[in-house]
């Protein structure tokens, strides 16, 4: 099936845009401004039921559809700040399809009104954004962006703008605070960004992928885009694979199809590397709880992982096999979100850095069983406390590898104690329960 | 005071201010600017900085500190960033780092005497399915093994040693959409 996202793999030089116009790029947006009221417009996205990319799911026709009226300046702002663990998505889109995402974000820009769009950009992204710099000014130039656009009476200008490294910036009030030049820091909604977003005005926050779903769509009808995926989540979506797999890397599926065959199908993850057996997944980066084999045959979709605790996310899907330590993959989640954790509200900031301390010790040897137990108490009072989903984010890795593997963590423990030498599988074996 | 960024770049200064309704949103782009100039962010570079957009370089100095990219002390002519997250790691990022720490004499976050090269350990690059793997200056170089990491150092050796300049990423940010 030819990619309706990742197109670039089946048109050669689509970043340009002559390219990208010989192949019905800006037709969508050409409609829009032609043929439909802005109106109109979000009532197809709505009935297209396009859900966030970005990990949440929120419908974004909905998104769209919270912007007042009669709001004088309103914003658009693409999400490129992709720093999800095992996210790597983004930036294959914006390097080899930025003119799709930029047309979503003007087809957006038109339906709520808005007068400009900003791209932010991740700062480690400056190189991979060189060719969205260029679909901006190619776009200018042929009035694909600024006053008067294709002599419609719609104007709008379009901006890149970069971050300098923080994972927290893809939260979206952390993000505009980033763009208004402050410290990346979420603040508590209400107000949510529809009210009162970049510099006060009503806001859109789309991240890249949702954007890029939106001309098709538009071409194509509601129905057709319907008709692909599950009920709950219709369309395509692309699924991000890492870890022990043979063939890691970026697969454009429909909604519905099993992680068993994303993991082992020969088009997709080709199996699990050096013949080895799979042991778990982390469907959602860093930001799921991890599920192992019993969940594989659920189906990708927003809310497929639900019957085993866990979440779809932005589909970064972080493979390990029978050799992954699960102790070491929490703890190098937990140091990631200790890391990345802003500072701003109390229970992510001590939480994950009292997660990571108490884990390293279980780790390394120096820690009791007290210490599991101790783990399982931060980790579920930080839970429903924390100003933003990342302090919520980080206690999932902790808590679903000690429902999965608690018999990892006390293995680590008794080994602490161990000869030297011993290798932590042999106390395991030798102090496991008969 | 002399403010060098401000005599240096004055258009580009202009064109990243008039992005944006307000001075205080070009802060990150022109820290951007202000870093490869100096090198790193020095009390000058800030103080540069805080000038063009009127904020208080207290305010400047917070936004160093908080954001990864900007580097508090002097740096080698190249930053090489590997990522150690835990999807790079399940491919071989750690005994990359380490290997590469053991052949450049260097641990994390220190840089070789001939100022060459600084070696730092970074949180996710989105390159999960290419590691493991680096960015050099912000310019990704990925599939590494041991072979190609040799091959990369002595290619920069080589270019340090004719002097001759690469195109920066940075350049990118501070090319303006509208000319």
């Amino acid at each position: 099936m030819a990619h309706i996202l990742l197109r670039h793999r089946d048109i050669e030089d689509l970043h340009k845009l002559d390219v990208y116009l010989e192949n019905g790029g800006y037709e969508g947006f050409r409609q829009c401004l032609q043929e439909h009221e802005p109106g109109e417009v979000i009532d197809i996205i709505k009935k297209a039921n396009i859900r966030g990319r970005g990990g949440a799911g929120f419908p974004a026709g909905i998104k769209w559809g919270f912007i007042p009226k009669d709001s004088a300046r309103t914003y658009i702002v693409i999400n490129a700040d992709e720093s999800e663990t095992g996210t790597f998505k983004d930036r294959e889109l914006l390097e080899g399809n930025p003119h799709q995402v930029l047309e979503g974000a003007l087809i957006a820009a038109y339906a709520v009104g808005a007068h400009a769009i900003y791209c932010y950009f991740r700062g480690e992204f400056m190189d991979a954004a060189a060719n969205f710099e260029q679909a901006l000014k190619d776009a200018y130039a042929q009035n694909w962006l600024g006053e008067d656009i294709q002599g419609s009476g719609f104007s709008c200008d379009a901006y890149s703008s970069y971050g300098a490294g923080a994972y927290i910036c893809g939260e979206e009030t952390a993000l505009l605070a980033s763009l208004q030049g402050d410290l990346g820091q979420p603040w508590s909604k209400p107000p949510f960004p529809a009210q009162a977003g970049l510099y006060g005005e009503p806001t859109v926050v789309n991240n890249v992928e949702t954007l890029a779903n939106v001309p098709p769509v538009i071409v194509n009808g509601p129905e057709w885009y319907l008709a692909m995926g599950t009920e709950d989540s219709p369309g395509v979506k692309v699924v991000c694979l890492s870890g022990h797999v043979n063939r890691p890397g970026n697969y454009e599926v429909e909604f519905g199809i099993t992680y068993r065959e994303l993991i082992f199908g020969e088009e997709y993850g080709g199996g699990i590397r050096d013949g080895k057996e799979f042991k778990a997944l982390l469907p959602s980066g860093g930001s799921g709880p991890v599920v192992v084999a019993d969940a594989l045959d659920a189906p990708l979709s927003f809310d497929g992982l639900k019957p085993y605790d866990s979440l779809m996310g932005s589909a970064s899907m972080i493979v390990m096999d029978e050799d992954t330590d699960m102790v070491w993959a929490a703890m190098k989640m937990i140091h990631f979100f200790r890391h990345e954790s802003c500072g701003k509200c109390t229970p992510c900031r001590e939480g994950t850095y009292w997660l990571e301390q108490v884990i390293v010790d279980v780790l390394e040897g120096r820690g009791t069983e007290k210490d599991i137990k101790l783990l399982e108490d931060v980790a579920s009072n930080m839970q429903g406390k924390c100003l933003c989903a990342l302090g919520e984010f980080a206690t999932s890795p902790i808590l679903s590898t000690i429902r999965h593997f608690p018999e990892e963590y006390l293995a680590h423990v008794r080994a602490g104690e161990r000869p030297e030498g011993t290798e932590i599988e042999e106390v395991a074996r030798a102090t496991a329960p008969a | 005071m002399a403010n060098k960024l401000q005599q240096k770049y004055p258009e580009i200064i202009e064109g990243v201010l008039a992005r944006y309704p307000s001075k205080k949103s070009a802060i990150l782009p022109l820290m951007h600017l202000a870093q490869e100039e100096y090198g790193h962010m020095s009390q000058q570079a800030m103080a540069d900085v805080a000038e063009i957009v009127a904020v208080s370089p207290t305010h400047v100095l917070s936004l160093a500190g908080f954001y990864t990219l900007f580097y508090e002390e002097p740096v080698g002519k190249y930053v090489l960033e590997v990522c150690v997250d835990l999807a790079c790691a399940l491919r071989g990022a750690d005994e990359f780092v380490e290997m590469a720490s053991r052949k450049l004499g260097i641990g994390p976050d220190e840089t070789t005497e001939d100022g060459l090269f600084t070696l730092k350990k970074v949180m996710c690059l989105a390159a999960c399915d290419k590691a493991p793997m680096l960015q050099c200056n912000l310019k990704y170089v990925e599939n590494l093994d041991e072979e190609k990491f040799d091959a990369l150092i002595e290619q920069l050796r080589a270019e340090a040693a004719t002097g001759e300049e690469q195109e920066k990423p940075v350049d990118n940010i501070l090319s303006f959409a509208k000319e």
